[in-house]
């Protein structure tokens, strides 16, 4: 993966050559230009082509955003309304997530969602313990999460 | 102008999450559930407002403003740490919970495992 990058780099570099222009402009073009070469060439690479998890990234992030602006009008109606009729609980979720990097970032994700927060982890580090605002179905809620954030993250770090 | 009215549109929103965010602190009936107004609502406020600032240096005085990209970043990665430590030690220090919970997963963890 380093390595695919590092080429990938090279390549701009000799095309920036090539067009006897040292210019970021020309830097950008050819990194999309050694983007493409890769692309095409990548049946015959020993690792997976790299710009894969760089929209798995990005998909991260979109997915991020859009739970952010669904939670906030969640919360912001249980805030306004003037019966407040909420049912709060500590939920425990299991992970499938193994390296204390992605446990992090799924806490981290999970606490910037309004309605959830991270509470603490078990002894082993494979439960999250989580404050949610309503809880009418647990198991409606530790699903959502293993379908949204746990996969997206899996799908970045494997 | 239509720049203005995009500006004026991020700090309007920026602010009223705020201002319901501070709603939400008053009207929870414990600490969990006003930490989740305090942390989160309160975030995204500060996000927006921070948004429409980016905006206006950018589009009117034509100034690349990166510090306050940097000031959402941290803003992004303290405030959920900040949650966390809180409530971890609310809960460790018996802070009580609001009769409404319906289920407490943690409590019946902690009980089944001795203290270290």
């Amino acid at each position: 993966m380093q390595f695919q990058i590092l080429v990938n780099i090279v390549i701009a570099f000799i095309w920036m050559f090539l067009q006897n222009e040292f210019s970021v402009v020309q830097f950008m073009f050819g990194y999309i230009v050694g983007l493409g070469m890769l692309f095409f060439l990548r049946r015959f690479l020993r690792y997976e082509f790299y710009f894969r998890k760089v929209v798995a990234i990005f998909k991260l992030i979109f997915l991020f955003i859009y739970k952010l602006i669904l939670a906030n009008i969640d919360v912001i109606k249980v805030i306004i309304k003037p019966k407040l009729d909420i049912e709060p609980g500590i939920i425990a979720v299991p992970t499938v997530l193994k390296t204390d990097w992605e446990k992090t970032l799924l806490a981290n994700l999970i606490s910037l969602t309004p309605g959830t927060l991270t509470m603490d982890f078990s002894e082993d580090g494979q439960t999250l313990f989580i404050h949610a605002l309503n809880v009418p179905d647990k198991e409606a809620a530790v699903r959502e999460i293993h379908d949204s954030f746990e996969k997206a993250i899996l799908e970045v770090t494997e | 102008m239509i720049v203005e009215i995009l500006i004026s549109i991020f700090l309007l929103l920026g602010s009223g999450l705020s201002l319901l965010g501070s709603f939400g602190i008053l009207r929870f009936p414990d600490v969990y559930g006003r930490l989740h107004s305090a942390t989160k609502s309160a975030t995204l406020g500060v996000i927006g407002i921070l948004t429409g600032t980016f905006i206006y240096f950018i589009a009117v005085q034509g100034v690349f403003a990166g510090k306050i990209l940097l000031g959402i970043l941290f803003v992004f990665l303290t405030a959920p740490l900040a949650g966390f430590m809180i409530s971890r030690t609310a809960y460790r220090m018996n802070v009580k919970i609001s009769d409404r919970t319906v289920q407490d997963d943690l409590k019946k963890y902690r009980e089944n495992t001795p203290e270290k």
